[in-house]
């Protein structure tokens, strides 16, 4: 059992599972879609993010690239719903509601493809 | 870069997960701890507050409890997460600052450095592996003449020295402090770089020398490898795999010497020629042929030795140590730094002392106890350092053997000249009588320094006015070339040594023979004629007064006003 991959397994999937949690549900309805949830995958996702730094290998730094995606794509959602909220001091629209889920919605594409690299990996380095 | 990149990342990720733990965590805390607001009315706050505000906890600016006054409980968490987060933030900031002093980043950051450095390079290079004294000289002359050069040390001390000297070379020259042997060096110093010319391994360990040439030799086989090799067979070794020019430290002196005694005005011609630019003109010195004592009798003394005894002169050994050979008859034994020594070697009756430990002190101490016991005495010393160069020049010694300055000059005429090695061959062969008419001519031509010397190719690329005169049929003779092109009737102050057409190669070319394209020329002469001689060939008006006499017009008008022909070259007129 090599510790560093079960560690970043862990993460990879885990923000998978949190960003999966955030996205499902009414695309429109702010009450299907948990602020606690987005914030742990945000930080669960940097830290997948921060775990692939200086991974030299081929598959490394194609994780690396899908994870920093998926933080691109939740920092957005995050900084969308700020805006939307606190920049512009209305009350949460349906529009920007949507936004930020098909936002998440994107980071949840990129987590998979990581998962499938990750699958590929450990089936190409068999022991 | 992305090796230091790489490193970066690998060594901060730790630093970084913490600190971005910490930073949820606090977060949280104080989305979770419930707050009051200033009537009273127990408030939430949000993420977009407790972003905002562990934000500007954290990096200790302090705005103050923001939005409304805290609770005691949202105090505690506060106490709590400013020391978590400062100790955070220390841990990252001195992970990175000992990341970037550690010797291994430096060493990451200067291979960095040199490999642009040697990208930077868009002229043709060598690549020297060791800068010792020998090291040092040949950069200098190399440099001097306009040739690039890399380096590879293994000393740290060698590489900062070099640094120092970078204020009087014309362009930089990289420096790398590793080891020559380790064959990433090399390839990091350009070994596989098209303007790499040739690797010359000049370290004093000879196993580094020729690791040096076979991974030249496999790696890039359009190389000239020069190598330095103590022993013969390590030398013989490195002949047998195609290195282009093996050097034997021992040899160069012992030939020199032999030369000189048989043939002096050859010697004096071979000096002049391979000596570094701006070598002042000294008055010769010709060693006697007499008895010699020879104090020291490793590979330098047996080179001598042998030497010596080929020209049937009588020779009597004083070593300690005769390194694994049978001392010679009336050998003595003893290091020859006392008079008593000298004496009972026979000095009364030598007419010449040479010194040849491989301890500079002591050969000094050997010549200073030999003129004393008797003045009239022709000395060589071997001298091993540089750094000893002030006192070997005021004790007045004849002849000094300084293998760095030799080995340098050796291969500077190879990679500078490599036709003055075809002209030295040649002019060995010819009687002692013909070396000294061209010696005549040449002190004619020169006022200070030794003559330099200088090829020229007749290549389009090279020389265009020249080979527009002959796709017009024009007969270009040598002499013309050897003009004044202020007054044609003064002639310059050069000799043309050699010249090559094709696999023939004749020995100072009759200056009334026709030129033919291709041709190279080996002059030697004053060098500052050398501009002049590189500006004629390449504007058609200077050939052409060189040729007719005449000063035809430049200009359009006046051409037409003459009808004029303009000059059959279309390439620029270079002044």
């Amino acid at each position: 059992m090599h510790s560093e991959r079960v560690i970043f397994a862990f993460f990879i999937l885990l923000a998978l599972t949190l960003n999966f949690g955030f996205f499902i549900g009414d695309m429109t309805n702010p009450d299907h879609h948990n602020v606690f949830e987005l914030f742990a995958a945000v930080v669960v996702s940097i830290i997948a993010t921060v775990l692939k730094f200086g991974d030299k290998s081929h598959v490394g730094t194609m994780l690396l690239a899908s994870s920093l995606v998926a933080d691109l794509q939740l920092i957005a959602a995050c900084i969308v719903w700020g805006v939307a909220v606190y920049g512009l001091e209305q009350p949460l629209s349906d529009h920007a509601m949507a936004s930020i889920v098909s936002l998440s919605g994107g980071a949840l594409l990129a987590n998979v493809v990581s998962v499938v690299l990750l699958a590929v990996e450990t089936s190409v380095h068999r022991r | 870069m992305p090796n230091i990149f790489f490193l970066v990342m690998r060594r901060m990720r730790v630093p970084l997960i913490l600190l971005v733990v910490v930073y949820a965590v606090s977060v949280l805390g104080f989305v979770l701890i419930p707050g009051r607001d200033d009537s009273g009315v127990p408030y939430v706050m949000d993420f977009f507050h407790a972003i905002y505000f562990v934000s500007y906890m954290g990096s200790t600016i302090g705005f103050g409890e923001l939005p409304y006054a805290f609770t005691g409980a949202q105090r505690l968490w506060t106490l709590f997460t400013i020391y978590a987060t400062v100790i955070a933030w220390l841990y990252c900031i001195g992970t990175l600052i000992a990341l970037v002093q550690s010797p291994m980043f430096r060493a990451a950051v200067t291979r960095h450095g040199f490999t642009r450095q040697v990208a930077r390079i868009r002229e043709p290079f060598h690549i020297i592996c060791g800068y010792g004294d020998t090291g040092q000289a040949l950069v200098r002359a190399l440099a001097d003449s306009g040739n690039h050069c890399v380096v590879v040390e293994k000393s740290v001390d060698r590489v900062n020295e070099l640094e120092l000297e970078l204020a009087v070379l014309p362009f930089p020259v990289p420096g790398l402090a590793a080891d020559a042997a380790d064959t990433q060096a090399l390839l990091d110093a350009g070994l596989r770089s098209p303007f790499c010319n040739g690797v010359i391994a000049i370290t004093r360990d000879d196993q580094v020398n020729l690791k040096v040439a076979i991974a030249s030799k496999l790696l890039n086989r359009d190389i000239k490898v020069y190598c330095r090799a103590e022993s013969h067979d390590t030398g013989a070794n490195m002949a047998s795999f195609d290195t282009d020019h093996v050097i034997h430290p021992y040899d160069i002196f012992s030939e020199y010497l032999s030369s000189a005694l048989s043939t002096p005005s050859f010697y004096l011609l071979e000096q002049w020629l391979s000596s570094p630019p701006g070598t002042p003109l000294v008055e010769p010195v010709f060693p006697p042929s007499g008895k010699w004592l020879l104090c020291g009798f490793g590979r330098f003394g047996k080179a001598v030795h042998e030497k010596l005894l080929a020209h049937g002169l009588p020779v009597t050994v004083i070593a300690e140590d005769f390194h694994g050979a049978e001392p010679p008859e009336g050998s003595v034994i003893d290091t020859g730094t006392e008079a008593d020594v000298l004496q009972a070697a026979g000095i009364d009756e030598a007419a010449g002392v040479i010194a040849g430990t491989d301890h500079d002190v002591n050969n000094l101490s050997i010549i200073m106890t030999a003129r004393q016991v008797k003045h009239e005495l022709f000395c060589i010393a071997r001298q091993e350092r540089t750094s000893n160069d002030h006192i070997f020049e005021a004790a007045g010694i004849d002849l000094v053997s300084n293998h760095s300055r030799l080995i340098a000059g050796a291969l500077l005429s190879l990679i500078n000249t490599p036709l003055t090695a075809d002209f030295l061959r040649l002019a060995s062969q010819q009687p002692e009588e013909w070396s000294r008419l061209l010696i005549c001519r040449l002190v004619g031509c020169v006022d200070e320094d030794t003559p330099s010397t200088w090829v020229m190719t007749l290549r389009p690329e090279r020389t265009p006015a020249v080979m527009a005169l002959f796709a017009d049929g024009v007969t270009l003779k040598l002499h013309h070339l050897m003009r004044n092109p202020e007054n044609r009737k003064k002639r310059l102050p050069c000799v043309a040594l050699l010249l090559q057409r094709g696999r023939e190669r004749i020995l100072l070319p009759d200056e009334d023979a026709a030129l033919e394209a291709h041709d190279r020329i080996l002059f030697a002469g004053d060098p500052r004629i050398k501009r002049r001689m590189v500006n004629v060939t390449t504007s058609p008006y200077l050939l052409d007064y060189l040729i007719t006499g005449a000063n035809r017009p430049r200009g359009t008008l006046l051409r037409w006003l003459r009808n004029d022909p303009a000059p059959s070259s279309g390439d620029s007129d270079r002044p």
